[in-house]
């Protein structure tokens, strides 16, 4: 955002010559005023809270008043503090479940609907819809039909002769239904981004494979998967960003980050200890923590795959 | 598989066996996975006409369709206000966002500045910052302009990101430059040159952002629980939560007005689905 500050013309121009000073200053001056508003919008609202992260992770902040400088405080705090251990345990095994389940389940309904089939739009519309609606009705909904007993589900349950656990209010399963409500929810995202990769291979690869005789498996493995590579790659990363950093509203109406702290996500535990015991550096700190681990996974990922094209020639 | 059909029409529909069975298998399974994923969504709405007594019933239509649950909603609480609240919120920040957005991504597309490139690169970057890692220091600095609990407090800090920018700016770089040529002939000012060539070219992307940005601010919670207290301010979102924990055991009420706060999202999608289908699509690939 400095650069802004510093674009005064008389600085050379890179590109065209034939243009007249006085014309290059007047087409920065404009730039500037026309960059003006979203810039002071995003440095005070994204570019400051993403600094202050940081800094106010070495703070102990007390209500509003006084911030008290503690160094390293928080972090060793962070590993000595079970509950933050639990939730990191939480978080990672959730993740571990949740980002290859959604990729398949994305990837399997792309496949699907790639097809011309007739009410193909519609059953696209259909399956995307639940991502329209807030997560707060989604929670809501999900809730209703996870009753113990008298909810919808056990009754259907039931209707086969089987006894269904106390959905939210077991650990175990409580953690079962945010990953398959959060599945329900987030696939049919992921499905349109994948169909746009599907759409982008060259029809002609799958001509010729058809008259080598090709069967489905092995049209898959040798043309749509190896294309497909750079989607799964995007895919990956972001829905790992947004799974471990989103989902907060869900697990707030769904849950409350029970039972037994089994569904308190590492977000979760940051918006507790901020929001409900006011540890805003605590909070800080872990939110900071949150960041390099992504920072970490993104870096893996683009050095595991050579940023998405998993260097094996393809293409 | 070489039906005379495939011989007759080589080019078209290879990429998948043709053929009625598999059109036919593909559309069963197809509809099977579409209807159950769309069932809670159908559940909420029609167990929302249900009756107290009706409600946990398993039929999927109510006996006796009754308007009472939402009578109750709207006369009980002020789930009016609550709507007014979410409809001023998310209006706002749509159109002053496609405002500062399309300013901006003008500039970074068509205007020639020193250390352009770095300033896209900057603001790219904030793309991975997600909203609830910066949630506490986002607090702060609203806490500290004094706006917590205001209007200006819901509102502002939602304008702001780079993805509207990114998105307008990649539109914006494809229009041909003849346009503004001409107008710069003409002696029209930058300012005339937005107003006048670059707004009434971007309304294609204007529709799918502004749907995309109302979905996003009308279905926002986190921030609106955090940044308000009174109930006057409350939105849409937060008063169906409060609601359910107030109505606990009352589902048809509950459900009522979740599905009045679903409504309008899934209205616009119904409107706008093959625009906002296109803009993701466009929004997985540079």
């Amino acid at each position: 955002m400095t650069a802004v500050a510093q674009a005064p013309a008389g600085a050379p121009s890179t590109t065209s010559g034939r243009r007249p000073t006085s014309r290059r200053r007047r087409e920065a001056l404009a730039a500037m005023l026309f960059l003006a508003p979203d810039m002071l919008g995003l440095l005070l609202f994204l570019g400051i809270p993403m600094v202050a992260c940081l800094v106010l992770g070495f703070f102990q902040v007390d209500g509003f008043g006084g911030y008290k400088w503690i160094g390293l405080g928080n972090y060793e705090r962070m590993f000595a503090d079970p509950l933050f251990l639990h939730s990191l345990r939480t978080t990672l095994l959730y993740l571990v479940i949740l980002i290859p389940g959604l990729f398949v389940v994305s990837l399997a309904l792309a496949l699907l609907v790639r097809q011309r089939f007739p009410l193909v739009g519609l059953v696209r519309s259909m399956l995307f819809a639940p991502n329209v609606v807030s997560l707060v009705v989604v929670a809501l909904v999900w809730k209703f039909m996870l009753t113990d007993q008298i909810g919808v589900i056990d009754r259907i349950l039931g209707f086969f002769g089987v006894t269904a656990p106390s959905w939210l209010g077991t650990p175990k399963w409580a953690v079962g239904s945010i990953l398959v409500v959060t599945i329900w929810f987030a696939m049919g995202y992921y499905m349109l981004i994948f169909l746009a990769g599907l759409q982008d291979i060259p029809r002609e690869y799958y001509e010729v494979a058809k008259l080598d005789g090709a069967g489905p498996w092995q049209t898959f493995r040798h043309i749509t998967w190896p294309l497909l590579k750079p989607t799964s790659f995007f895919i990956l990363l972001t829905s790992t960003v947004s799974m471990m950093t989103g989902g907060l509203d869900l697990l707030y109406v769904l849950t409350s980050g029970g039972p037994a702290n089994s569904t308190t996500l590492i977000i979760y535990y940051i918006y507790q200890q901020a929001f409900v015991y006011g540890e805003f550096g605590y909070a800080s700190a872990i939110g900071a923590f949150l960041v390099v681990i992504l920072l970490i996974w993104s870096a893996a990922l683009f050095a595991l795959t050579r940023g998405g094209r998993f260097g094996d020639g393809d293409k | 598989m070489a039906t005379s059909d495939t011989v007759t029409r080589p080019a078209v529909r290879v990429n998948r066996p043709s053929g009625r069975g598999r059109r036919a298998t593909a559309l069963t399974v197809g509809a099977i996975l579409a209807l159950m994923t769309i069932f809670p969504l159908l559940w909420m709405v029609t167990s929302s006409f249900k009756g107290a007594d009706e409600v946990l019933s398993t039929n999927l239509l109510p006996h006796k369709a009754t308007l009472s649950n939402y009578t109750y909603v709207f006369t009980q609480v002020p789930f009016a206000r609550y709507l007014l609240n979410s409809l001023i919120v998310s209006v706002v920040v749509t159109v002053v966002a496609l405002w500062f957005h399309s300013m901006a991504a003008y500039a970074l597309a068509r205007l020639r500045f020193p250390g352009r490139d770095t300033l896209f690169l900057l603001i790219f970057s904030t793309l991975l910052v997600t909203a609830p890692v910066i949630l506490v220091p986002l607090f702060l600095i609203v806490h500290t302009l004094g706006l917590l609990d205001t209007y200006a407090g819901l509102i502002i800090p939602a304008i702001f990101n780079a993805f509207g920018i990114f998105l307008l700016r990649q539109f914006y770089l494809s229009i041909p430059s003849e346009l503004e040529d001409a107008a710069i002939v003409d002696g029209c000012s930058y300012w005339q040159i937005y107003w006048r060539v670059i707004l009434p070219l971007s309304k294609p992307v204007f529709a799918a952002l502004a749907v995309l940005f109302f979905l996003a601010n009308w279905n926002a919670f986190l921030w609106p629980l955090i940044a308000t207290n009174s109930q006057d301010l409350n939105v849409v979102q937060l008063g169906i939560a409060s609601f359910q924990q107030e109505h606990a055991n009352n589902w048809n009420y509950t459900l009522a007005a979740s599905t009045i706060a679903a409504i309008p999202t899934l209205g616009l999608f119904a409107l706008f689905q093959r625009r906002i289908v296109e803009s993701i699509k466009t929004s997985g690939f540079k």
